[in-house]
């Protein structure tokens, strides 16, 4: 047994999950939830920025003129289902099931482009039917780049996703594996919580106010 | 062919002598580098060992060879504005040129050269601090390291590829939004700072990580060193305050690229946002730069005063106040930007509250000093130099403090004196202090004792002739950013003074150049691998620490932990030897490298608006993570014999 | 020991403090010449001197410490000396004591400087009243001054009554400037989102050099102007100089006031009254390109008529 590059750590790893017994997956995953910290941050600032340009239509469309609940309840219900698949999909993790993990994680993939195709409809039907491009007013650069930066980080957790199940379905599960599925659940569903609050923040209020 | 040199002409900056000289010896010096690798063979060589390097302390030695040169570049920026500024009505510079040097310098010197020093700084003692073989992620640090050095190359490249940014480090809209100020210059600082900031973000997570979990056994937090718990702190100040500079880069390059209003005074725009979202960051940020030097005196003062340092509880406690009360001092950036007077008045006495645990940490020092025995070495003479100059820095920002008379403070020479005292006794003191601490670890030889005493007086002494007159200029209404000044309002002796003391720290620089190249051939060698009878574990290995760190990896019991097995040595209580076994460790990675070099390509892409050369970059960097994220094969084993070989070659057998 | 140090410390800070709370009139804060600056310069002065106590102490206990323990063998070499309570609280509270000492009187200035100070000389006739109001615009690069109760305009200039108190409302048309006057009273910014107010006050007769504080541009540096206070009399009889003598500011020459250059002083004896809008420079290119993109910055733009801005009497 070779010693590790870590320091030497006694704790009893044989009743944890697979993605934490090794020093390294546990590193990996203690630096991925700092890492989502910092990602809160960012949202933070984002939601900030948008909330002091919400009132700063400059003469143009209003949240009010533009948003319509259909589409927007079809997005919120899609991620969350992916969320939810997501989460299927580490349970057949926890049951060592490569095949179930698999399969879940392609239904997410899925419904993660259903998310992204819909997003993408409702920004170019504002931008060029509704005549609100990100040019318009400073409320329309706030949402664009609010919801942008969720739609991108989406976009990019689809390649990673779709990078995993390739990795399973080569190797199976293994700790390596296990901890890599494990942290994209992590990150998918922390673009689900943002979405909530998107919801919240700026489909809900700006269709009240 | 007309449009051909039409583009070239706008392309590369023209017209200045100064600029073609940088050029030639730009150029001069990429075929000397090249010339140079070449006929010695040793191209292999520098991919292999170094730019592919996953070692914490080959990168650190990289940071700080990178924050150096950009040490050298800010410093001259420096140089320049004091020749324009020594008489009044001076012609050296324009007004254009003065703007971008300016801005250039304030930028360098905080994103390029205090930041990347201080990680280089970190990267070589705190692994070897806390007994670890690495940080937590390797490759991670490789990544943040490169992301860094192409950032500054892009930033840099602005000075003879299209002009350089001229709106001031801190960048205020509307001044620097794409209707004020067109050009691709102000992009060069949004990209360039943009690049580097993401990598400074992973090395806060990173550092975060390694300190949170690979302490050696038996080293609970409070027993840690002092230096390492500075970095600790300062990584959570990092994870929380880059993201918000990350978020107004990214909307001011939005603003500029694709015509955005987030910070423009058109359609609703808000140019107050910038300034509120630049300082949530900008305020952290000096205490990003100022509390690892905070840690490094600790160990300094503690080690040449042959002391535990005074009061190590409350040390820590006083850095975990300063980083929660770093975050809610920002607005004391613009008092006079038409705050309520309770608004004005929390963020007054907010920021004044910080006087009370940086006093705190003053008066433990100067009792760690107390009944100890000082020995001044180099890096002392910069630690003790660094109290009561800091202490003036201290004191005139909690005058700065008091809203209703910062209104007369404020943007002007009085404000510069005093961000200069705190950086500079602060900051550069700290920075000087730890390279020559470390540099017997770093390189297994020491720098010359004599001619760094000559730097540091030289450099001491200089600063304080530069920076004393500012506060008097200040208080005269002399403001910040004036390229030239009229005469008769008794501003010009003054200056005169000031830029005598700038050339003088030009000097102290220079003479400490001498000493590196000096001591490189005449050092003295660390055969010990603790030349200063040193009190933290990075003592305890070999000088330079082999690839692995520690042969075994060391327990630890107390504070000043190597203190500790010296003593125990001493009194006759050896541990007998244990065996090796084999070491696992990372493998070096060239992907790194390449991704920042894709980051480069996509920067300047974006710069210029050339989205078919700033796409194709950033997909390039998404293709280098998958790849990464392809490569299992990432670790080697050190086998026991060749640890014996190594061991026995540096003399720690027996 | 610790005595001698302590003397020679005190004494070598007695000129430091003469030189600081000084007499040099070439050091314009130090030099206040009306209520509101004196205000600050009280607060200064009383910062100068808890800060310089500070600073004594430090280099005391620092001097002392090197000069004792600096020398080899020393006897007083301690190792196990690593902390002492009681001397931790001590500099622990005089630290809290010290920023109650300073925190006080700084929220009290803060405060005190949103009224108006008190006049102390009889208001000229052509005021109308007991206070002054000047509506003052930063273009690139160069100052704009309109008199909205005498309808006069100058340009990198002003005028105001002595002894009278004078409302200061800053706009900018488009960069960032910060309107200064150190001899008067500290600067506040002029932006083009949020209109703003300064009260000002000339204890006497005299000039006083003002200038932009922040940093806008290439021609930032020469962004400077006097300020003219005159007695009651002098100032009628300047207005009615202006009046009589001086071109009516033309919407034309108005627009070629805004393009980005420094301008010699200038002085109008009317101006349209379309400038009362405070349009900033979207505002003014969306007007004269016909479409109205921007005017409504519902909760930011205060640049209204009776003024409601942050910093607000």
């Amino acid at each position: 047994m070779a010693e590790s590059i870590l320091s030497l750590d006694s704790k009893d790893k044989k009743n944890m999950p697979l993605e934490y017994t090794t020093e390294e997956g546990d590193l990996r995953i203690v630096g991925f939830w700092i890492f989502l910290a910092a990602e809160l941050v960012l949202f933070g600032t984002l939601f900030a920025s948008y909330l002091v340009m919400q009132s700063h239509t400059a003469g143009g469309p209003t949240a009010r003129d533009l948003f319509k609940i259909n589409p927007v309840m079809a997005e919120t219900i899609i991620l969350l289902v992916s969320s939810f698949t997501c989460g299927l999909g580490t349970l057949e993790l926890r049951r060592h099931n490569t095949k179930g993990l698999i399969a879940w994680l392609v239904v997410t993939v899925i419904l993660g482009f259903a998310f992204i195709g819909l997003e993408a409809n409702e920004f170019y039907s504002y931008a060029v039917h509704e005549g609100a491009p990100i040019s318009r007013s400073a409320f329309l650069s706030g949402f664009f780049i609010l919801l942008g930066t969720h739609g991108a980080h989406v976009s990019l957790g689809i390649v990673w996703v779709t990078s995993i199940i390739i990795q399973l379905a080569q190797r199976g599960i293994t700790a390596v594996t296990a901890r890599k599925a494990f942290m994209v659940g992590l990150y998918w569903h922390f673009l689900d919580v943002v979405w909530i609050f998107i919801f919240t923040a700026v489909y809900l209020t700006g269709l009240v106010i | 062919m007309q449009n051909i040199t039409n583009f070239l002409s706008h392309f590369f900056v023209t017209g200045d002598p100064m600029i073609y000289g940088a050029d030639a010896s730009i150029a001069l010096a990429s075929i000397g580098i090249v010339v140079v690798l070449t006929y010695f063979k040793k191209w292999k060589w520098l991919w292999d060992e170094w730019l592919t390097s996953v070692d914490h302390k080959r990168i650190g030695i990289m940071y700080i060879i990178a924050a150096l040169l950009m040490l050298f570049r800010g410093g001259v920026d420096a140089l320049m504005m004091r020749t324009q500024l020594a008489l009044p009505n001076m012609h050296f510079l324009n007004a254009e040129h003065y703007n971008q040097v300016f801005t250039t310098h304030g930028t360098i010197m905080i994103i390029f050269v205090a930041m990347p020093f201080i990680f280089g700084l970190m990267n070589i003692a705190v692994p070897l601090q806390i007994g670890a073989r690495d940080v937590a992620f390797p490759f991670l640090n490789a990544l943040s390291f490169w992301l860094f050095f192409f950032g500054a190359m892009l930033f840099n490249l602005s000075f003879v590829i299209g002009g350089s940014p001229d709106a001031g480090w801190s960048s205020y809209a509307p001044f620097a939004g794409a209707e004020l100020n067109p050009g691709v210059g102000q992009n060069y600082y949004l990209i360039g700072v943009q690049i580097s900031g993401i990598g400074s973000l992973a090395t806060g997570i990173n550092f975060l990580v390694t300190i949170l979990k690979m302490r050696a056994p038996g080293m609970t937090l409070f027993k840690m060193p002092m230096f390492t718990w500075s970095i600790l702190i300062t990584s959570v100040i990092v994870i929380f305050a880059f993201p918000a500079f990350t978020v107004a880069l990214a909307l001011m390059t939005i603003d500029r690229l694709f015509g955005a209003h987030f910070f423009t005074i058109a359609a609703g725009g808000s140019p107050m946002l910038w300034a509120n979202l630049f300082w949530f960051w900008g305020h952290p940020e000096v205490y990003i730069v100022l509390l690892p030097v905070f840690g490094i005196f600790s160990e300094v003062i503690a080690t040449f005063a042959h002391k535990t340092l005074f009061g190590y509880v409350v040390m820590v406690w006083s850095m975990i106040a300063i980083s929660f009360l770093s975050f809610i001092t920002w607005l004391h950036h613009f008092f006079t930007m038409g705050n309520t007077a309770p608004v004005n008045a929390f963020f007054s006495i907010s920021t004044m509250l910080i006087a009370i645990p940086t006093g705190v940490k003053i008066f433990n020092w100067l009792f760690t000093l107390n009944r100890g025995r000082i020995e001044f070495t180099t890096p002392m003479l910069w630690a003790l130099a660094f109290i009561p100059n800091f202490t003036i820095g201290g004191v005139t920002g909690v005058m700065l403090a008091m809203a209703p008379a910062d209104y007369q403070y404020h943007n002007s020479y009085f404000l510069v004196a005093h961000f200069h005292s705190t950086l500079i006794a602060g900051t550069v003191f700290g920075i000087f202090c730890g390279l020559h601490y470390w540099w017997p670890k770093m390189f297994g030889y020491l720098l010359n004792e004599k001619l760094g005493k000559w730097s540091f007086w030289v450099f001491m002494i200089s600063f304080n002739i530069c920076f004393m007159p500012m506060y008097f200029l200040g208080l005269m209404g002399m403001t910040r950013r004036m390229y030239t000044y009229p005469a008769g309002l008794g501003w010009g002796p003054i200056n005169f003074i000031i830029t005598i003391g700038a050339f003088g720290m030009g000097l102290g620089f220079i003479i400490m150049a001498l000493n590196i190249v000096w001591s490189a051939i005449h050092g003295k060698k660390d055969t010990t691998g603790d030349p200063w009878d040193g009190r933290t574990l990075e003592w305890s290995t070999a000088s330079p620490a082999p690839e692995y760190n520690f042969a075994h990896i060391p327990t630890v019991s107390t504070r000043d932990a190597f203190e500790a097995m010296k003593e125990e040595k001493r009194e006759g209580r050896t541990k007998p030897q244990l065996p090796f076994k084999p070491i696992h460790m990372p493998n070096n990675s060239g992907i790194p490298f390449i991704m920042g070099g894709f980051m480069f390509v996509a920067g300047f892409g974006f710069v210029f608006e050339w989205f078919w050369m700033g796409i194709p970059g950033l997909l390039g960097v998404v293709a280098c993570m998958i790849a990464r994220s392809f490569v299992y094969n990432d670790h080697h084993h050190i086998p026991a014999d060749e640890i014996e070989r190594i061991e026995r070659a540096a003399g720690r057998l027996s | 020991m610790m005595k001698t140090f302590k003397m020679k410390g005190l004494a070598a800070l007695v000129p430091l403090l003469v030189l600081l709370t000084g007499c040099s009139d070439k050091i314009a804060v130090l030099n206040p010449q009306g209520p509101v600056a004196r205000e600050q310069y009280h607060l200064i002065v009383w910062s100068l001197i808890m800060m310089s106590l500070v600073l004594a102490i430090v280099l005391i206990i620092f001097i002392y410490v090197l000069v004792r323990f600096g020398r080899k063998n020393n006897k007083g070499y301690d190792p196990n000396n690593t902390g002492n309570r009681k001397l931790e609280i001590i500099w622990l509270i005089v630290p809290v004591v010290i920023c109650i000492l300073l925190a006080v009187p700084t929220v009290r200035t803060l405060y005190a400087l949103n009224d108006p100070p008190k006049a102390t000389a009889k208001a000229p006739a052509s005021l109308h009243s007991n206070a002054m109001t000047i509506d003052v615009t930063s273009v690139d690069w160069k100052w704009l001054f309109r008199y909205p109760g005498q309808n006069i305009e100058t340009v990198n200039y002003v005028v105001i009554p002595a002894g009278i108190p004078v409302n200061f409302r800053l706009h900018a048309y488009d960069a960032m400037n910060a309107f200064w006057v150190p001899e008067l009273g500290g600067q506040q910014y002029t932006m083009t989102d949020m209109s703003m107010h300064l009260w000002l006050q000339a204890d006497k007769p005299g000039t006083y050099a003002g200038r932009s504080s922040n940093y806008s541009g290439q021609g930032f540096a020469d962004m400077t102007f006097n300020v003219l206070a005159k007695s009651a009399s002098d100032f009628d009889s300047w207005v009615s100089d202006v009046k009589k003598n001086q071109p009516a500011l033309t919407m034309n020459k108005y627009m070629q006031l805004l393009k980005p250059d420094n301008v010699k002083p200038m002085t109008f004896s009317s101006y349209p009254k379309e400038l009362e809008k405070n349009l900033n420079k979207a505002q003014m290119e969306g007007k004269q390109t016909g479409k109205s993109t921007d005017n409504s910055m519902p909760g930011m733009n205060m640049s209204g008529n009776n003024g409601k801005g942050g910093y607000n009497p």
